[in-house]
């Protein structure tokens, strides 16, 4: 495989991984987005694996593979597991303004595209074009985090997010360091933890998942 | 060696408290390996004043005059609050306000984050610190909603999922660092390394650590409690637990602030301006002068002394982004000094809120009377924070005033608006809590004495004379910092 | 003056009439087989024009001249577009007369005056048709101009046969950009043509028809060339998605590629056909506040594919 196919099949991905981004912004039903997010990560995981073979850096495999087992399978399935057990499968949430939260989106891929050109400028990389494409998606995620209301939504955006910050990793610099990949790993699944735990507080507190209803702090007058 | 034990103490206890649980001697373990990690903390202190700055552990670790001092603050002001939380969550749980798994879980996460802050203050990879930050938020999160009460989990949630976010921007933030690094020192995990990005900060792209830093300040920023990225702050201060409240204000957002200072040392070699500064100043200015208003509203106790809090980062990332010698100088001492007297102030404000079963400062009065550790307390730990002489506060405001006046003469009004409106409000406030007759819905409380004590004076000594070590120390930071 | 241009020009047109309610019959003959019934053959759409043309006009009374004039307005500019896309072969002697966006201004051209002939007899259907079609126009013209202009900043023009050209040549490149285009050319194609999900061709149903609503009062031959028109509108938007996405084949100036062409072009809508079946048939109709979305997403990926141009390739 030559190297500017494997640039291309990377740009194929990451257009791939963009589309999932806006996916996960307009899906209204919590079992789309699930899937959708194991897509995302799936996407991920394969470009991880294709940019350590076309660079020759073997440790990206090892953090292809720890995308794979954590993004594709792992989270997927606590989060399955944990709609099942709250009981929230039916659960369809109101989501606003689908066109509009699209037009935002697209102004937020042109600004990351603005933001990011004069260090493609600098990179000699063959995956710099795709560094654009990874911060669209950290934006894209934080977007999905303000727009949506539900405390499972705005955890799958904050891992779509994360998502778009490996991503962002591979295509910059060809992965952080070992060490540091590994360290992240831990921390999304000390994450995972902490909002599991969240998810059963907020049930049993609130009867509900919807974090409308938590709105009484607030500066009083 | 000494690196180890400080870091493997904080860890091992996080363990064994894990599986002490709600036993007897639980808070005993908690204090002594909060005693045993403050001894160590010394330890290092010496070996790094008398040897110079070292590196350890295969260039992992990174020890220097501006992180010991802060490790040194970091394992004192635990083992106090250790010490506080003893009375303060036994009585807690006296009152069912939280049940067994609660303290289990309550001693095991303290001791961690601990360790989370421990670890990001010593290491010299900046994707190591990015991780330690996220863990000291994780392992706080669940803290903060310990009283599983609405308002609690409402301010837990939003400290998870807006310290998430900040924090994962700060990453992107280190991407991109490491992408400019990786141009001058090659690949690998070397690139990374503070000591070897230093060397070489001249010669990092200005455009790309530009780009970074602003990724960083938002990210770092959150966690610092930034105006307008404060939001988290307020509400977990006053919905978590007290002792939480006092090592949130007086370690973690110093923490953040050293994460953040590190990189712009970095971010200044590369650009050769002061545009990092500036950023930082303006950041700064607006946390004082957001913070010292939202004061006057307040009407929780420790909503109010959250602000304060904001306000205080607020003027010591001023004083970092002003940067020259005086500044700097002045930044560092007042993270010491703020960090002594705001978790002092927590401890009273604490056993205030207890003896009165509210938060509410209309409902706390006659302090002095009830409890004169607790009045005159909180008394002296709000002149201190409001910068009277003769505490440390004084100190180190008047050495940033005087380089404000110095350097940017047409800031000194802001700056002194913010840090006037603070006084007024907070005079205002605590006034009527301590003196006047005690209340009926006053209740007895048998309170921790030393912390307070321990650190009023400690305030006061460095307010009074400043320890030669100190100075020195300090000297040398500022040194670093240029 | 070379004369093969204007002979293919000739030829095109004429594939083009008789092809069209021959694709429209392969379609619905492959539904039928997906759905478990017997078809009614290939020719059957063409049977019913034919049927059409030998019946009588009935005009409503108060219908002025707009609604008479309407059908062969529309049937022309329909036949005009046939003559500007480059089906069979790309050296045509009107290709170099227009462009992409031209194209897209035709097609306006007949919707507005078959919106204006649904409100002319003064029905409450025929407004409510032409309403909801403005509606849909509204929003997928856009999206369509997006789609083409993705497509001519990889092909670096307007004019389809250059596109066709510099597609069809180039070397083989995975672009992102031409499959978001394509992804929502198909999206505005289902609409524009009144497919399933958006609209149902072949219901009558009052409170969900678009485009039925419109060409309800038309009858006789007027009937048969608004319906000739729209049967060849969806050919027309098949063979742009071929010209755009797929131009391996096309004839380039000399006769002799015209029936390999010709093959070629059988065998590309053989697969469209099903395609677009598949596509029906996988989904149910959806109401008509959700048409804003669906049309939405078209401009969505459309506007993604002009941005991964500039930002991934």
């Amino acid at each position: 495989m030559t190297t500017s196919l494997a640039a291309q099949i990377n740009s194929v991905l990451a257009a791939l991984i963009l589309l999932t981004a806006f996916g996960l912004l307009v899906q209204r039903r919590i079992y789309g987005l699930l899937h959708l997010f194991a897509w995302q990560g799936l996407f991920l995981s394969i470009s991880t694996a294709l940019v350590g073979y076309a660079a020759g850096s073997h440790h990206l495999y090892i953090s292809s593979i720890l995308t794979l087992a954590l993004k594709v399978i792992l989270l997927p399935y606590i989060l399955h597991a944990l709609i099942v057990r709250l009981q929230i499968r039916k659960e369809i949430e109101a989501v606003v303004n689908v066109p509009t939260t699209m037009l935002i989106g697209i102004a937020l891929v042109i600004f990351s595209y603005h933001l990011t050109a004069p260090i493609m400028e600098l990179s000699t990389l063959v995956t710099r074009s795709t560094l654009a494409v990874a911060l669209a998606t950290v934006m894209l995620g934080l977007l999905m985090m303000i727009t949506r209301r539900h405390a499972v939504t705005q955890i799958i955006g904050f891992l779509a997010l994360e998502n778009g910050l490996f991503f962002a990793a591979t295509s910059a610099t060809y992965g952080m360091p070992l060490v540091v990949e590994l360290g992240v790993a831990l921390d999304i699944l000390i994450a995972a933890f902490v909002f599991g735990i969240f998810f059963f507080q907020i049930r049993t507190t609130f009867e509900s998942l919807d974090v409308n209803q938590m709105a009484k702090l607030k500066e009083e007058d | 060696m000494t690196l180890i034990i400080l870091l493997g103490i904080s860890f091992l206890s996080a363990i064994a408290l894990a599986f002490a649980g709600d036993r007897k001697f639980a808070p005993e373990i908690n204090i002594f390996g909060s005693l045993a990690t403050f001894l160590a903390g010394i330890a290092l202190a010496v070996q790094v004043y008398m040897q110079g700055p070292m590196l350890a552990g295969n260039n992992f670790f990174f020890v220097d005059a501006f992180n010991v001092y802060l490790a040194v603050l970091t394992s004192f002001v635990s083992m106090t609050t250790a010490i506080f939380s003893r009375r303060y969550m036994r009585r807690e749980r006296e009152h069912g306000r939280i049940g067994h798994w609660g303290m289990r879980f309550y001693h095991a996460m303290f001791q961690l984050f601990i360790f989370a802050m421990l670890l990001a203050l010593l290491t010299n990879n900046l994707g190591i610190l990015w991780i330690a930050m996220e863990l000291a938020t994780l392992s706080t999160v669940l803290l903060v909603s310990l009283y599983r009460t609405p308002t609690a989990i409402e301010a837990a949630w939003k400290y998870f999922i807006l310290c998430g976010v900040g924090i994962a921007i700060a990453l992107f933030g280190t991407v991109l660092l490491y992408f400019a690094a990786e141009q001058v020192l090659g690949e690998g995990g070397e690139a990374l390394l503070w000591t070897n990005l230093n060397q070489v900060k001249d010669k990092l792209e200005p455009r790309v650590l530009s780009l970074s830093f602003v990724f960083l300040v938002v990210g770092y920023g959150t966690k610092v409690g930034l105006v307008p990225l404060h939001n988290w702050l307020p509400d977990a201060h006053s919905e978590g637990p007290t002792p939480i409240s006092a090592v949130l204000s007086g370690l973690l957002l110093n923490i953040a602030l050293y994460a953040l200072v590190r990189c712009k040392v970095l971010v200044d070699g590369a650009t050769g301006t002061h545009q990092a500064g500036y950023i930082m100043m303006g950041f700064g200015l607006l946390s004082i002068l957001v913070a010292a208003f939202s004061l006057l509203r307040q009407k929780d106790i420790k909503r109010m002394f959250a602000y304060s809090s904001i306000e205080h980062m607020g003027i010591a990332t001023f004083a970092f982004g002003l940067g020259g010698p005086i500044a700097t100088f002045g930044a560092l001492l007042h993270m010491l000094v703020h960090s002594l007297t705001k978790s002092a102030i927590f401890f009273t404000v604490g056993h205030a809120s207890q003896m009165h079963g509210t938060q509410e400062m209309d409902k706390i009065r006659g302090l002095i009377r009830g409890n004169p550790l607790v009045g005159w307390g909180l008394i002296f730990g709000v002149i201190a924070i409001v910068g009277m002489p003769p505490f440390g506060i004084f100190t180190s405001e008047f050495l940033i005033l005087t380089a404000t006046i110095k350097d940017v003469p047409l800031l000194t009004p802001l700056l002194l608006i913010g840090l006037g409106v603070a006084f007024a409000a907070l005079f205002r406030r605590v006034q009527p809590m301590i003196a006047g007759e005690i209340p009926p819905n006053q209740q007895f409380l048998k309170v921790a004495h030393v912390p307070v004590i321990l650190h009023m004076v400690l305030v006061l000594i460095i307010g009074l004379y400043m320890p030669n070590f100190l100075a020195e120390w300090f000297s040398t930071a500022v040194g670093l910092l240029k | 003056m070379k004369t093969y241009p204007l002979i293919t020009e000739i030829l095109q047109i004429v594939a083009v009439l008789i092809l069209a309610p021959i694709f429209i019959g392969w379609i619905r003959m492959v539904k039928c087989w997906l759905q478990g019934r017997t078809s009614a053959g290939l020719f059957q759409p063409l049977r019913d024009i034919i049927k059409l043309f030998y019946k009588e006009v009935v005009l409503a009374e108060n219908a002025s001249w707009i609604f008479r004039f309407t059908p062969y307005l529309v049937f022309g500019v329909s036949v005009l577009a046939a003559a500007i896309i480059p089906i069979l072969s790309t050296d045509l002697s009107l290709a170099l007369t227009a462009d992409a966006i031209v194209l897209v201004a035709l097609f306006a051209i007949a919707r507005f005056f078959t919106a204006l002939a649904g409100m002319d007899i003064g029905t409450a259907f025929g407004g409510m048709g032409s309403s909801r079609e403005m509606m849909i126009a509204s929003l997928s013209e856009p999206a369509m101009l997006m789609a083409i202009f993705t497509v001519s900043l990889v092909a670096q023009s307007t004019s389809l046969a250059q596109i066709a050209l510099v597609i069809g040549h180039g070397p083989f490149i995975l672009r992102p950009s031409l499959a978001f285009a394509l992804l929502a050319f198909v999206l505005i194609a289902i609409a524009e043509n009144g497919r399933i999900p958006v609209d149902n061709p072949a219901t009558h149903l009052e409170l969900t028809m678009i485009h039925e609503a419109m060409i309800l009062e038309y009858s006789g031959r007027h009937l048969a060339l608004i319906e000739w028109a729209s049967m060849m509108k969806l050919f027309l938007f098949a063979s742009l998605g071929i010209v755009a996405f797929f131009p391996w084949g096309i004839g380039e100036g000399s006769l002799k590629d015209i029936p390999i062409a010709f093959v070629l072009l059988i065998a590309k809508l053989f697969i469209a056909g099903i395609v677009l079946v598949l596509i029906e048939t996988g989904l149910a109709k959806m109401r008509i506040f959700r048409v804003p979305e669906f049309l939405g997403s078209a401009f969505l990926f459309a506007t993604l594919g002009m941005l991964s141009y500039f930002i991934l390739e």
